[in-house]
């Protein structure tokens, strides 16, 4: 059978063309981490926000074969639509404060702080229902998988007219399947 | 290609451009008849499709306001989106997967065969497959279904190989790719199937059958037919006498036009074209266009759904090649000793990483759902499709708060299931799963139905006016200039997919208007 390559393969142009991932290019083709990603701050969250908000990213959708600049590129554009609405500011910043302060409550550190996943996700399961939670979650399953540089690491090809389909390229080429 | 005045009262005015409207326009201007189509969605070439699934979705799918209520989970996760259907020129024809199968006898008559029930609302069709075949017959032949007419099947892909061996170790007979409105080889001037997947995008090769591609333009080529994009339907006028007159329209500019017309033909499918006849209530009529039964917008059928994932050891890639890409029919008959009346078909469908995503758990987040995720090179698929129970409580009706931009009630669509339908569902992800772990599946995912891609019986067939709100033609028992001409004349669902069976009625329904114009009886 003919495996998919996990590799990035996506150009840069066609990368840049996803609506999805438009906003973090420069975090993604330079590979910079959170800290260098966003040492100034975006334009509506501090540092500290957008850490956290990546962390929450991360917790929600956890893929260990996956760098932080996916879960950056996921969440970035939040920044944006905070800076432009006082509304999702105040629905980010209160949400995250939230976030923190029961982790203080409970395990004396901020979230992102929080040593093990399964301590992080019970303060999540209890947010579960707030719009905060739902509004964020919501958006990142489509800002996070729809990313074209991450479907080869899932073992999906995207688009594949453009390559004459399936008919030469694999389409019935299962080899392991028990004679019947 | 013709244009139409505006003032022409000779012409039939059909409202959509799917199955139903696109082929009952074209079958028209073949025989002569004048005909106009009005479609609320844009017109797109086969080569402007992408292949990508969520900017296809921006680029095809009916996002305009809907509400929801009910038990059904799809109310919960996706409010908005009752239904995943097409605006577009060629309607959900451009997305359809291309399973073309016929009902079956004992399906036309459901109150026969499966009793009175409680809570449903079952009725005989007043119509038989006997009477349906000749016009079966001519629709395959139309879109070129394999199977039939000396038309080869479509080779299988891994997705298929994968259910088909299941099928084999568990027993099941009746196993193969499928009756598919896909070409298998060169025919009708479209080409063979390249295994592309993305079917439900539009097909970029043109090897499936849609009104876009293989009706609309024979149809233009007449000169008889003219098909207006971005015109939505806002109501349609009547005279004194109850005859229907035209049909009110907002332009691509958001201007009304009143287009006049001899016939009305209603063909949105199965939500909008019972909120335009409601949306048309008037003082002679005042609980909605042709509803003196009080049926319009009843009946509401979105089939017994559900899909089952399998995940192996070893690679699938699932996604590789037609998307709909065989079948199991032995669940398909009528078997009241399995706990529930009706059948259900077990057809492979694979999804992209973005809509599965969406679509595999919705609302589902954390390490269960992404162990999942990333099993996805190792999965195989299938959709369960099976005879929901019309009810009459499941319903369309014009939301009381939310207006459109055209300052119309949008629709709000009511669904629970009955107990027949969850009864039957549960059957199926037990039956789905044993297919794949009969292969070494060692993980199955039960996944909830999807927003409703099959929509039917919200304009009803009936032998009795009392019962339904469309005739044996699917002329409206109340108004007789005006017809009904997609799923939503359906009395029953089936089990099998609804299109092939929606041509073949608009088919039949275009004989009728011809022969009836020519009588002068309408």
């Amino acid at each position: 059978m003919r495996e998919v390559d996990p590799r990035r393969r996506v150009s840069r142009r066609s990368f840049l063309q996803s609506a999805a991932a438009a906003a973090p290019v420069a975090a993604i083709a330079t590979g910079l981490s959170v800290e260098e990603a966003w040492a100034e701050g975006g334009a509506a969250l501090s540092p500290a926000e957008l850490k956290t908000l990546v962390k929450v990213a991360r917790d929600i959708y956890p893929h260990d074969f996956l760098a932080d600049t996916y879960y950056i590129a996921a969440v970035k554009p939040w920044d944006g639509k905070a800076a432009g609405d006082p509304a999702t500011k105040q629905l980010l910043t209160e949400g995250l404060r939230r976030l923190d302060e029961d982790a203080r409550t409970r395990h004396k550190v901020a979230y992102a702080q929080i040593g093990w996943e399964a301590d992080r996700i019970v303060l999540l399961q209890a947010i579960e229902h707030t719009p905060f939670f739902k509004a964020l979650r919501a958006d990142l399953v489509v800002s996070l998988y729809n990313q074209p540089e991450l479907w080869p690491k899932f073992g999906y090809e995207g688009p594949s007219a453009d390559k004459g389909g399936y008919l030469h390229r694999g389409f019935n080429d299962i080899d392991w399947l028990p004679k019947v | 290609m013709a244009t139409f005045d505006l003032n022409d009262d000779g012409l039939v005015v059909i409202v959509g451009s799917g199955a139903g409207g696109g082929t009952l326009g074209t079958e028209l201007a073949l025989k002569g008849i004048r005909t106009v189509i009005l479609e609320a969605g844009a017109r797109h070439n086969m080569e402007d499709f992408v292949n990508d699934e969520w900017a296809s979705f921006a680029q095809l799918a009916w996002t305009d306001m809907r509400t929801t209520s009910g038990s059904w989970r799809v109310a919960r996760d996706f409010p908005n989106l009752p239904a995943w259907i097409v605006k577009a020129v060629g309607g959900s024809t451009v997305h359809w997967a291309g399973a073309s199968l016929r009902f079956e006898e004992h399906e036309f008559r459901i109150r026969d065969h499966y009793g009175a029930m409680s809570g449903a609302n079952l009725l005989d069709w007043p119509i038989t497959r006997a009477e349906l075949d000749p016009w079966y017959e001519k629709a395959e032949d139309r879109m070129g279904v394999t199977r039939t007419n000396g038309i080869k099947g479509l080779p299988g892909n891994n997705n298929f190989k994968v259910l088909e061996a299941g099928a084999r170790r568990l027993g099941y007979k009746e196993v193969h790719t499928g009756r598919m409105a896909i070409n298998s080889e060169e025919r009708h001037d479209r080409g063979a199937c390249q295994q592309i997947g993305f079917c439900f995008q539009g097909c970029k090769s043109g090897a499936k059958w849609s009104t876009l591609i293989a009706e609309i333009p024979r149809g233009e080529e007449t000169g008889n037919l003219e098909v207006r994009p971005n015109c939505m339907a806002i109501r349609i006028e009547h005279d004194a006498a109850g005859k229907v007159t035209g049909v009110v329209y907002a332009d691509e500019k958001g201007q009304l036009q009143r287009q006049k017309a001899r016939i009305v033909a209603v063909a949105g499918n199965s939500i909008e074209s019972p909120r335009l006849l409601l949306n048309s209530a008037s003082t002679l009529f005042p609980d909605g266009l042709a509803n003196s039964s009080g049926q319009v917008g009843r009946n509401y059928m979105r089939h017994m759904t559900g899909s089952v994932y399998g995940v192996f050891e070893k690679s699938v890639h699932m996604y590789r090649g037609t998307t709909m890409a065989g079948i199991i029919r032995d669940e398909a008959h009528h078997d009241p000793k399995r706990g529930f009346a009706g059948g259900y078909e077990m057809e492979t469908l694979s999804l992209g990483i973005p809509f599965m995503a969406a679509f595999l758990n919705p609302g589902g987040w954390g390490r269960p759902f992404t162990s999942a995720m990333e099993q996805y090179p190792r999965m195989a698929g299938m959709w369960l499709v099976g005879e929901d129970m019309p009810q009459e409580t499941n319903r369309i009706t014009l939301d009381p708060a939310v207006k459109d931009k055209h300052g119309m009630p949008v629709a709000h669509v009511h669904f629970d299931d009955h107990p027949n339908d969850v009864a039957m569902r549960n059957h199926a992800y037990r039956q789905g799963a044993a297919v794949y772990e009969a292969v070494g599946a060692t993980v199955t995912y039960p996944t909830p139905p999807y927003p409703s891609t099959h929509n039917m019986g919200t304009n009803r067939m009936s032998a009795k006016p009392r019962d339904g709100v469309v005739n044996r033609f699917g002329q409206t028992h109340d108004v007789k200039n005006l017809f009904v001409s997609d799923g939503s004349q359906f009395t029953s669902g089936a089990a099998c997919n609804p299109t092939l069976t929606i041509v073949a009625l608009a088919l039949r329904q275009a004989d009728h208007i011809a022969g009836a114009m020519q009588r002068r009886e309408i």
